[in-house]
């Protein structure tokens, strides 16, 4: 039988009841909210429930809101049933203080590197994760540069004087 | 002297230690800015500990400040080697958010375009490979063709390389004459040249014997490693975006997603090879179609989309309406609306995706790369793990591994 949202709705919300915080469909696409210390009880049971079968990680991503209080990071996945070809998005949101959430490692090997990468740039804490290091920017690097708090460069300031890339 | 109890050394092993080998970020057999650090047994690969990041250059922070139009130019140097390719992507992205309908014509020259560049792609790939087993000449011999496949683009669009192609809503430009001689000419030639090069190759006993049972990964290995593109369908996984998410007409198109069996070298070898002749397919029907287009129909290269496509020169200079969008999309004035959409296309080593948050300003609030090369990188350390150095070489190219793409 052919995967439905109103199946995935009626199971995920039998199984986690009121942990599941919101529905909505941007784009054609299905995204829920869960609560963030359930995120791989969920996608532990999107993966093993036999009608679900959501076995394919496409995306892990953040998102920093800084006007959300007390919910200022966003972790992003991109889930994709490959059977049925259905695209689901899954949001978990965590305090800036205190940004964890629980890695997918176990489910994804590819999660480990995706990890890694929201890591980086937005200082997110995957708890149980194998390797947490910095893989795109360097290791010495003490914040995290995705962070709406860390701006670009001002392309109008005329105070730098570089010989190399002069302006 | 390295401390004895400190080596890992296999059981059987006839070394006395281990050796740690620098492979990268600069290194004469390896295609791009990457590190590997090797721990070897004799010729053996112990461990593998993979470096990237050299070439990052802060693509998704700096797309949070242009305007839509601009961030194409970050989109050709993901994957320099298809740039065209990522740039439909992009375009494709910024019309499902901002709602603009494409004339099927567009589709069909973005069809063109677009396979063009998946062939360049892997033709690199493909006589890279060829080139790692042993073999320069096929990656001579072919490469005049890319250059034929970048005239084409130089005559759609004016650059080669980092093309910077098309608007969003369409193309810049019609094509002209001369961007469909070429095309034609690439049709004529470029099918006997190939299966030349696949005959050098594909039944030869040396290139055979270095590929084949080398750099495998299963199929339940690949899909956990998020694999994509022919990477995976070599594994044995008909995944296919076109197919499965068709975009750009994709759906009028008559082509077969070809697969393999083992994962390894020769079938990645193989299932390039065989998109190339896929796409040389899809290349001639869409032609077939661009050309069935008689009268005015013949002369729609971009949607109707004042707001966001860029108005004719001579409307700009007479019009007011036209003068005032020119200066709003210029100056990068242009309101999105808010939303969040993520779209994804066939790249040349797989889904590339965009994942696109608008707060309504003028710029992205977030933009991500689903850049595949990322993702499958990671499952390098697996698959040399026990295989000797130069099937890991092979095995570096025969991934594809673009070192922009990976480092967005």
């Amino acid at each position: 039988m052919s995967l439905n949202l109103d199946i995935i709705k009626e199971k995920l919300e039998a199984q986690f009841g009121d942990k599941i915080l919101s529905w909505e469909e941007p784009y054609g696409m299905p995204t829920f909210t869960v609560q963030n210390d359930h995120n791989l009880k969920v996608l532990t049971f999107l993966f093993d429930e036999q009608e679900l079968g959501f076995q394919f990680l496409t995306d892990i991503t953040g998102v920093h809101y800084p006007d959300r209080k007390g919910e200022e990071i966003a972790v992003v996945y991109h889930l994709h049933n490959l059977k049925e070809n259905f695209r689901l998005r899954m949001k978990v949101y965590a305090p800036i203080e205190k940004p964890d959430v629980y890695t997918a490692t176990g489910l994804f090997s590819g999660a480990n590197w995706m990890e890694r990468e929201t890591y980086d740039f937005f200082g997110v804490n995957f708890i149980g994760h194998p390797d947490l290091r910095r893989v795109l920017n360097v290791d010495e690097m003490d914040y995290f540069p995705l962070r709406k708090e860390y701006p670009l460069e001002d392309q109008t300031r005329i105070d730098k004087d570089d010989e190399m890339f002069g302006r | 002297m390295v401390d004895q109890a400190n080596i890992n050394l296999p059981e059987g092993s006839i070394e006395k230690q281990t050796t740690t080998l620098n492979l990268g970020p600069t290194h004469p057999a390896t295609h791009g800015v990457f590190q590997n650090i090797l721990e070897m047994d004799g010729e053996r690969i112990i461990k593998t500990e993979s470096t990237v990041g050299y070439i990052h250059r802060a693509f998704e922070k700096l797309a949070e400040r242009r305007p839509l139009y601009q961030i194409t130019t970050l989109t050709d140097r993901l994957n320099y080697c298809s740039a065209p390719l990522n740039n439909m992507g992009w375009h494709m992205t910024c019309e499902k958010l901002l709602d603009v309908k494409t004339p099927k014509r567009v589709d069909y020259l973005r069809v063109i375009i677009m396979e063009l560049s998946r062939i360049t792609d892997h033709l690199i790939c493909n006589s890279i490979v060829g080139v790692d087993t042993g073999a320069y000449t096929g990656f001579l011999y072919v490469m005049q063709y890319r250059e034929l496949v970048y005239e084409i683009y130089e005559e759609v669009c004016g650059s080669r390389l980092t093309t910077n192609m098309g608007r969003i809503g369409g193309f810049e430009r019609n094509f002209p004459d001369a961007a469909f001689r070429k095309l034609e000419k690439f049709l004529e030639e470029f099918p006997k040249v190939w299966k030349e090069f696949e005959g050098l190759f594909s039944r030869n006993r040396i290139f055979i014997e270095r590929t084949k049972g080398t750099g495998a990964i299963s199929a339940e290995r690949a899909l956990n490693y998020s694999f994509t593109g022919p990477n995976l369908r070599a594994a044995g996984i008909d995944y296919d975006v076109r197919v499965h998410s068709p975009y750009s007409s994709y759906e009028d198109f008559d082509f077969i997603i070809p697969v393999g069996t083992t994962g390894d070298n020769y079938d990645r070898f193989m299932v390039r090879n065989e998109e190339i002749w896929q796409s040389l397919s899809i290349i001639r029907q869409a032609y077939e179609k661009v050309q069935a287009f008689k009268g005015t129909d013949a002369d729609v290269y971009h949607a109707d989309a004042p707001e966001y496509y860029l108005p004719a020169k001579a409307d700009v200079y007479t019009k007011m309406e036209a003068l005032i969008y020119h200066f709003k999309i210029v100056m990068g004035e242009t309101e999105i609306p808010a939303g969040e959409v993520y779209h994804s296309v066939e790249g040349g080593n797989g889904e590339l995706g965009f994942y696109l948050i608008s707060d309504g300003g003028r710029s992205p609030f977030r933009l991500h790369f689903r850049r595949p090369c990322f993702i499958y990188y990671q499952a390098y350390a697996e698959i040399v793990k026990d295989t000797m150095l130069s099937d890991a070489i092979i095995t570096l190219s025969s991934l594809n591994l673009i070192a922009g793409e990976m480092d967005a």
